[in-house]
C-alpha cells in the first residue's frame, strides 16, 4: 500500500488488515463468550442435576430415619396369657384393646377395626417378645411405644396431604380425627427409628429394615476384598517386575484393560453359569456374590496396583540389589511397602464399586425376599443395592421412604470409602 | 471331619513346619564347626511350611470337585444295573433325586427304596471318603514335611527354592485375568450354541418379533415365542442414543472448559464433584429415573398434547447420559490436556481466540482420543443395566419413538434370567444368547477404542 493518498486515479485503498480484523473482532469475541458460557453451562447443568438428583432422595428419605409410634398402656391379663404356653397367646387381642382403651369414643364394629389399624400388625409381635423374655410381668399394665402403622406414619410426617378427598387416601377422616386426638394427648409421636436398622426386611414397609441386606452387603464384601486384593496385587507385581515382554505378557494386559470395560452383567452371566449350574454353590449366598463381584473388581485392581508399583522410583530397587538382596526380597521389603498406600487406595475404590453394584448379584439370585439376618457367608442373602431395587418395586407410599433411606445409607458409606482412599492417598503417596 | 476342619490342620500343621525348620536351621547355623548358611533360617521354615502345606492342599481341593461326581456314579450303580435303558435326561433327574435324598428335601413324595438305598450308599461312602481325605492330606503334610526337615543343610538353596514357589504363586494370579475372559466366553457360549439349536440363527439376527415368553400349552398362539432380537436391540440402539446425545455434549464441554478456561482452584473444586456423579450406584438413578423424571417427562409430555408412556426410553436415555457425562468428561480431559501447548501457542500467536483455538486446532488434534472416549461410553451406555431395568419397559416395541416403551439387552437378560427357571427352555439359554450378543458389541468397541486411544497418545509423546 504505499501509493500515494492523493493520487485520483488510484482505486480506493483496500482496508488495512487490521480494519479486516477490527470489523469482525466484536462478533468473534461475541462468540467466544458464547463458547464460554456454553461450557460453563454444561458444568451448571451437570452439577445442578447431581444436586436436583442428591436432594430429592434426600427429601425423600431423611423421614424414614423417624418412625412414628404410639404409647399404649397394654394390660397383660393373666387370664389371657398362660405362662406355660406363651406362643399361642394372642397378643393382637391384646395389643388392639390398649389401642381402643385410648379411644373409647369409637364404638361401630368397622370402627374399631380401623382404630386397631392405627398400630402396625408388628406390635403384637414386639409384645410377644417381650413377654416371652419377662414372664413375670403378666398382671402388670405394660407402657409401651409400639410402632404406627406406616400409613398412619405418612400421615403423620406430611406425606399423606390433609386436603385430599377421602377417597384418594388411605388414611379414612376418622383415623385423622382420632390421630389428632392422639398427639394432642401426648400419645402419639415420632421417634427415632431403631427398627429400619434393627430389622431385615419385610412386606409391611413400618417394619422393613435394611439389617439384613446390609449384613448381606458386609458378607459379600468381606468375600470379595480377601479373593480380589491378594490376587490383584500379585498379579500387578508379576506383570509390572517380573513379566518378560512377550505376546502372553501383552494378551493378559489387553486381557485386563478388556475385562475392565466388560459390561458388568456379563459377570453375573458367568456366575450363573459357572459358579451355580457347574460348581453347583448355594444359590442367593454372600460367597457366590462375593466370587462374581472378585472378577469384576479385579481389573480395576490391578490397575491401580500396576500404576503404584510403577511410581515407585527404579532408584530404590537399584539400591535394594546394589547391597545384595534378591529381586524378591527388593519387592517385598522395599518396593511394595512403598507401593501400598496407592495400591490400598485402589482397592478401596474397587471396594466402593463392588458395594454399589446390583446387576451381577441379580444373575446370581441375590434377589429374593429374605426376612432373616444371615449370619454366615452361606446363608441366603440380599445385598444394599438389591434391597433398594426391591424395594423401589413395591407399591406401598412408605416404601418411597424407606427406599430413600437404604439410598442415604448407601451413599453415606460409599462416601465414607471414597473419603478413605482420598485420605490414604494425600497422606501416604510420596512424590519422587 | 469337615473340609474347613481339615485346611485348618493342615495350615496349623505347615505353621509347625515353619518353625521346626526355621529352628533346626538355626541350630545349624550357631554350631561353631558349621558352615555358613546359604540362606536365612526363615526361608528354611517357610520351605518346610511350604512342602507340607501345597500338596495338602491340592489333594483336599481336587478331592472336593472330584468327590460329588465319582461318588454319585458309585452309589448309583446298583440303580443304573437294575435299569439299563436310562436316557440322559432321566439320568440327571435321578442324580438331583439322589442329591435331595442325599441333602434331606425328602418331600412328601413315595421316594423309591431302589433309590433310598442308593442314597444311604452315598452318605456311607461319603463318611468313607471324608475320612480317607482326611488321612490321606494329613499324611501327605507330615510326610513332606519331615522330609524337608530331615534335608536341612547350611549349602541348601533355601531361599531360591521359596523364591521360586513365590514367582510361580505370582504368574498363577497374573493369569487368572485370561481365566475368567476364557470363562466368560466359555459360558455364554456353550449356552448360545444350545439356543441356536432351537431356535435358528437367523431368526435371532434378523427376526422382528421378541416375545420369549413360552406358552403352557402347545396349542396356544404362538406357542413356541418368538426370538427376533431386532426390537431389543432398536430399544438398546435408541436408550443409548439418547444418553449419549446428553453425555456428549455435556461431558465434552465441561471437559474443555474445566481444561482450557477454569483456574487450577475451580478445576479442584469441580472435577471431583464430578467424578461423584460417577460414582452413584447405578441403581440410584434407576430409582430416580422410575421415580422422578419418567413422571415429570409424562406431565410435560400430557401438558404438549403428547402421549407418553410411563416407562418411556427418554427418561432412562437423559439419567443414563447424566450418569455417562464425568466418564466422557474425565476421559476428554485427558485427551485435551495431552495436546501440547506449542499448537495453542502457535494459534494464539496467528491472532485466534481462545475458543477458535480450541475449535480450530486443540479438538482436531484431540479428536481420535475424543472419539476413543465416545466409543468407551457408548459401550458402557449399552451395558448399563440397572437404570433400564427400573425405568425401561418390559415390551420389546420396535419403535424409534423415545417416548414409547421400549426394551433393552440388558433388560432382557434380567427378567429371563431372575427367579426360577427351568435350564434347558428356549427362555433362558436366550438370555445367554442376548450375553453374547453384548459382550461382543462392547468388546469390540472398547477395542477399537483402546486402539485409537493408544495411537493417539503415541503421537504427541
Amino acid at each position: 500500500m504505499n501509493k500515494k493518498p492523493n493520487d485520483p486515479a488510484a482505486p480506493p485503498a483496500p482496508p488495512s488488515t487490521m480494519e479486516v480484523v477490527g470489523l469482525g473482532l466484536s462478533k468473534r469475541y461475541r462468540r467466544e463468550r458464547r463458547f464460554r458460557m456454553f461450557g460453563l453451562a454444561a458444568i451448571v447443568g451437570s452439577l445442578s442435576f447431581l444436586v436436583l438428583l442428591l436432594g430429592s432422595i434426600g427429601m425423600k428419605g431423611w423421614t424414614a430415619f423417624v418412625q412414628t409410634r404410639i404409647h399404649l398402656d397394654i394390660h397383660l391379663d393373666p387370664a389371657r396369657l398362660d405362662v406355660q404356653n406363651l406362643a399361642t397367646a394372642n397378643y393382637n387381642a391384646l395389643v388392639r384393646d390398649a389401642t381402643l382403651q385410648l379411644l373409647p369414643a369409637v364404638e361401630s364394629r368397622q370402627d374399631r377395626r380401623l382404630a386397631a389399624g392405627l398400630v402396625s400388625g408388628g406390635a403384637a409381635f414386639e409384645l410377644q417378645r417381650i413377654v416371652t423374655r419377662q414372664p413375670e410381668l403378666i398382671g402388670s399394665t405394660l407402657s409401651l411405644w409400639v410402632i404406627a402403622d406406616d400409613e398412619v406414619d405418612m400421615f403423620v410426617k406430611g406425606h399423606i396431604p390433609r386436603d385430599v378427598p377421602e377417597t384418594e387416601r388411605r388414611v379414612s377422616d376418622k383415623q385423622i380425627g382420632w390421630i389428632d386426638q392422639l398427639t394432642a394427648a401426648g400419645r402419639l409421636e415420632k421417634r427415632f427409628n431403631r427398627t429400619f436398622f434393627q430389622n431385615g426386611d419385610s412386606r409391611e414397609p413400618e417394619l422393613a429394615g435394611i439389617r439384613g441386606a446390609a449384613m448381606g452387603s458386609f458378607y459379600t464384601l468381606i468375600v470379595t476384598l480377601a479373593l480380589s486384593f491378594p490376587v490383584g496385587v500379585a498379579a500387578a507385581v508379576y506383570l509390572e517386575e517380573f513379566a518378560p515382554r512377550n505376546r502372553w505378557t501383552d494378551l493378559i494386559e489387553v486381557n485386563i484393560n478388556n475385562l475392565a470395560a466388560i459390561p458388568s452383567i456379563v459377570f453375573g452371566l458367568l456366575g450363573l453359569a459357572v459358579f451355580l449350574n457347574v460348581m453347583n454353590l448355594p444359590r442367593s449366598a454372600s460367597t457366590v456374590g462375593g466370587l462374581v463381584l472378585t472378577l469384576m473388581t479385579l481389573p480395576t485392581i490391578i490397575i491401580a496396583s500396576r500404576a503404584s508399583l510403577k511410581s515407585v522410583p527404579p532408584s530404590i530397587r537399584e539400591a535394594a540389589l546394589g547391597v545384595g538382596a534378591s529381586k524378591m526380597q527388593t519387592i517385598v521389603h522395599h518396593v511394595l511397602p512403598l507401593a501400598m498406600p496407592g495400591m490400598m487406595t485402589g482397592t478401596i475404590i474397587g471396594m466402593a464399586r463392588a458395594l454399589g453394584e446390583t446387576a451381577p448379584l441379580l444373575m446370581i439370585g441375590m434377589v429374593a425376599f429374605i426376612v432373616d439376618v444371615p449370619r454366615g457367608f452361606n446363608d441366603p442373602a440380599t445385598a444394599l443395592p438389591v434391597q433398594i431395587y426391591l424395594w423401589a418395586d413395591s407399591p406401598e407410599r412408605a416404601f418411597v421412604e424407606r427406599t430413600s433411606a437404604a439410598i442415604l445409607v448407601l451413599l453415606a458409606v460409599l462416601l465414607c470409602m471414597n473419603g478413605l482412599a482420598v485420605y490414604l492417598r494425600n497422606r501416604f503417596e510420596r512424590r519422587w | 471331619m469337615s473340609p474347613t476342619l481339615l485346611v485348618a490342620l493342615v495350615l496349623a500343621l505347615s505353621v509347625l513346619a515353619y518353625r521346626l525348620g526355621q529352628r533346626r536351621a538355626h541350630a545349624l547355623a550357631v554350631r561353631p564347626t558349621g558352615r555358613r548358611l546359604h540362606s536365612r533360617p526363615g526361608y528354611h521354615g517357610l520351605l518346610a511350611a511350604l512342602w507340607c502345606a501345597v500338596p495338602a492342599l491340592c489333594i483336599i481341593i481336587g478331592w472336593q470337585f472330584a468327590a460329588g461326581p465319582v461318588l454319585t456314579s458309585l452309589a448309583l450303580d446298583t440303580v443304573t444295573s437294575q435299569r439299563p435303558d436310562l436316557g440322559p435326561d432321566q439320568m440327571n433327574l435321578l442324580v438331583t433325586e439322589l442329591r435331595n435324598l442325599v441333602a434331606g428335601h425328602t418331600g412328601s413324595r413315595e421316594i423309591d427304596p431302589l433309590l433310598q438305598a442308593a442314597a444311604d450308599r452315598y452318605t456311607a461312602l461319603a463318611q468313607v471318603s471324608r475320612l480317607a481325605l482326611a488321612a490321606l492330606a494329613l499324611s501327605v503334610a507330615a510326610i513332606a514335611a519331615f522330609l524337608v526337615l530331615g534335608r536341612i543343610h547350611p549349602a541348601l538353596r533355601a531361599r531360591n527354592q521359596v523364591e521360586r514357589a513365590i514367582e510361580i504363586l505370582l504368574t498363577l494370579c497374573s493369569t487368572f485375568a485370561v481365566f475368567i475372559t476364557i470363562g466368560i466366553v466359555a459360558s455364554v457360549l456353550f449356552e448360545s450354541i444350545r439356543f441356536f439349536q432351537k431356535v435358528p440363527i437367523t431368526e435371532f439376527l434378523f427376526g422382528l418379533n421378541w416375545s420369549p415368553q413360552m406358552a403352557i400349552r402347545a396349542d396356544q398362539v404362538g406357542s413356541s415365542g418368538s426370538f427376533g432380537a431386532v426390537p431389543v436391540l432398536t430399544g438398546t440402539f435408541l436408550i443409548s442414543a439418547i444418553a449419549m446425545s446428553v453425555a456428549v455434549p455435556f461431558g465434552l464441554m465441561s471437559a474443555i472448559y474445566l481444561s482450557e478456561y477454569a483456574g487450577s482452584k475451580t478445576r479442584a473444586v469441580v472435577k471431583p464433584l464430578l467424578e461423584i456423579l460417577a460414582g452413584v450406584p447405578t441403581v440410584v438413578y434407576g430409582f430416580f429415573a422410575a421415580l422422578v423424571v419418567a413422571p415429570l417427562i409424562r406431565d410435560l409430555g400430557l401438558s404438549f398434547g403428547l402421549s407418553v408412556s410411563s416407562e418411556s426410553g427418554l427418561a432412562a436415555g437423559l439419567v443414563m447420559g447424566v450418569m455417562i457425562i464425568p466418564f466422557v468428561s474425565s476421559l476428554s480431559d485427558d485427551v485435551i490436556n495431552a495436546v501440547p501447548q506449542s499448537l495453542r501457542d502457535g494459534s494464539y500467536a496467528l491472532g485466534a481466540t481462545r475458543s477458535e483455538t480450541i475449535k480450530l486446532v486443540v479438538l482436531p488434534a484431540a479428536l481420535p482420543g475424543i472419539v476413543g472416549s465416545i466409543l468407551l461410553a457408548v459401550s458402557r451406555a449399552i451395558g448399563e443395566t440397572m437404570i433400564v431395568v427400573m425405568a425401561a419397559g418390559l415390551a420389546a416395541n420396535l419403535t424409534l419413538n423415545p417416548l414409547q416403551a421400549v426394551t433393552t439387552v440388558t433388560v432382557q437378560i434380567v427378567t429371563l434370567l431372575v427367579g426360577d427357571q427351568e435350564f434347558d427352555s428356549p427362555k433362558t439359554l436366550a438370555a445367554f444368547a442376548l450375553g453374547m450378543l453384548l459382550f461382543l458389541v462392547t468388546l469390540a468397541l472398547n477395542v477399537i477404542a483402546l486402539y485409537v486411544v493408544r495411537k493417539y497418545r503415541e503421537e504427541y509423546e
